[in-house]
């Protein structure tokens, strides 16, 4: 049996999670206070992921705020920035608007609306 | 005369406003001195906002825009680039823009929402030379987020605060190195979640009970020398240890800005720095109210929300000539909680009472006490400065109490 402790990021109460495996099972999760955390820490221990965010130049020099409409794998959070910073935003934009598809199994999308 | 000025229009003047709409005022004006509503959450690009609020995890300039939007459909008019000078006791506004100058607006009730600012370097006393290259945690912020400039590319953050664990994975995003955040206190300042997804998942170390002493370079800084404290925060000599690094960020601490408050001669709470209110955010001048991180910092922008309605509704009723004073209840604290919002009850009705402990603590029963006798308890399995606490306090409970005080019992 191995003992994984994390805490809990998906919202701020920030849970001290336990989670024990018996091999490649998950004998018990204990800790977390809500069922989202239970999940989290299935995740955690399964395939961590994380929801990017970030900024991406503009056509006309300034910046624009964006994110990852889903967790991507946290292995690949890195790559993800080397696309975001290298695609330049064609203006006006919109919040949701699609930025990027298919990174990782998410789109990034704009965050503010910019004209 | 104008029914209600706002002064600020980050979230909390925003959501001020627009409860103050629903309450039924109409002639509402919100003064912003940036180019934009949002305030400082336009520079938060990060997610977790809104969990609370909306039941949905947003960014900061998504979470803006869920009340911007609002205030636009309901035609709340908006004085952008536009500071205020002065506020006077009789509510007597000084604004100034470019288009019209200076002027006075006469209000029927203002809500004080300025937000806060950061500690600057010059409260720490840190020794060392003055180069180029160390910023408060929010400057830089701004200045990647909204600028698109990264200050540094070896970079040390003082402070464990919630905008310098942000950073710390923000500017690691964007290419730069961070070689440790130095934590004065054995515990952190930040969210434990902050703690995990910025620093954990970046192998940042973070340096309980170690502070900056000296700061090296001339020009642009070459270095920081840091070393651990003992238990009365004083740094241990033989634990000092140079980095080289040629940005230095600040994240120790927010305090609430609170000039115009203080021009008002409203009476102030030391503790929080924000001005003594009532449970509808009045304060002891009447017909001013205050909210959000002006009144005292909170950690989520979600009660910063729930705290301005409360004042919009309380200032909407206040101009109706709904409000009238039944009581004058001063809330005390005890040491071990260091202050509530609100410090006095003038009304007969339930009471969300927020507060913050002293310490870290496991296992602890939170007394109200009304007149030397406990009237309610309620138990928490830990209690920690970085985390606000509420509870809630029913009118039947205070009924014919003269004074109140919150106090902290350590159940072992």
């Amino acid at each position: 049996m191995t003992k994984r402790e994390m805490t809990c990021i998906i919202c701020p109460m920030g849970c001290p999670v336990t989670v024990e495996m018996r091999g490649e099972e998950i004998a018990s999760i204990r800790g977390n206070t809500c069922k989202r955390g239970a999940a989290y820490a299935e995740a955690e221990v399964r395939h961590p992921e994380r929801t990017v965010t970030s900024t991406m130049r503009c056509e006309n020099g300034g910046i624009l705020s964006v994110k990852t409409d889903r967790p991507i794998p946290k292995a690949k959070i890195m790559d993800c920035m080397s696309l975001i910073n290298a695609h330049t935003v064609k203006l006006p934009v919109s919040i949701g608007d699609i930025l990027l598809s298919d990174v990782f199994g998410s789109n990034v999308v704009a965050t503010e609306n910019k004209s | 005369m104008t029914d209600l000025v706002i002064i600020g229009g980050g979230p909390a003047g925003m959501s001020a406003a627009v409860a103050a709409y629903e309450s039924g005022i109409r002639d509402i004006l919100i003064l912003e001195r940036d180019a934009q509503l949002g305030g400082i959450l336009q520079q938060c690009i990060h997610n977790g906002f809104g969990l609370h609020r909306f039941g949905e995890e947003l960014t900061g300039p998504e979470y803006a825009w869920k009340y911007e939007k609002q205030v636009r459909e309901l035609g709340i008019p908006v004085k952008l680039n536009t500071m205020v000078l002065s506020v006077t006791p009789d509510r007597v506004i000084t604004a100034t823009n470019e288009e019209e100058g200076i002027f006075a607006i006469e209000a029927r009730a203002i809500i004080l929402a300025m937000g806060c600012r950061e500690r600057p370097r010059g409260a720490l006393n840190i020794a060392g030379t003055r180069p180029a290259g160390i910023y408060s945690a929010g400057t830089a912020q701004k200045l990647v987020n909204r600028k698109g400039y990264l200050p540094g590319k070896s970079v040390v953050i003082l402070g464990s605060g919630d905008i310098g664990l942000i950073m710390a994975r923000r500017m690691t995003l964007e290419g730069a190195e961070v070689k440790a955040v130095c934590e004065l206190m054995p515990y952190s300042g930040g969210l434990a979640r902050n703690i995990e997804q910025c620093l954990n998942d970046f192998g940042i170390p973070l340096k309980l009970s170690h502070t900056v002493v000296e700061i090296h370079g001339r020009k642009r800084l070459e270095g920081v020398t840091i070393a651990k404290v003992d238990e009365n925060r004083r740094p241990i000599e033989e634990t000092k240890e140079y980095i080289p690094c040629d940005t230095l960020l600040l994240s120790v601490g927010l305090i609430p800005e609170n000039e115009l408050t203080l021009q008002a001669g409203i009476g102030m709470d030391v503790v929080t720095g924000g001005a003594v209110v009532d449970q509808d955010r009045q304060t002891s001048r009447e017909g001013i109210f205050t909210c959000g991180n002006v009144l005292h910092v909170h950690d989520l922008v979600d009660f910063v929300s729930e705290e301005a309605a409360v004042a919009g509704k309380s200032a909407a009723e206040y101009i109706r000539g709904e409000s009238g004073q039944e009581c004058d209840i001063p809330i005390g604290a005890d040491g071990k909680i260091r202050y509530t919002v609100p410090q006095r009850i003038t009304k007969r009705k339930d009471i969300t009472l927020f507060f913050r402990v002293a310490d870290i603590y496991r296992n602890v029963k939170i007394n109200v006490v009304g007149d030397g006798r406990v009237i309610h308890s309620v138990r928490k399995p830990k209690a920690a400065p970085g985390e606000m606490e509420s509870l809630l306090l029913k009118a039947p409970l205070f009924e014919g109490v003269s004074k109140l005080s919150l106090q902290l019992e350590e159940l072992g």
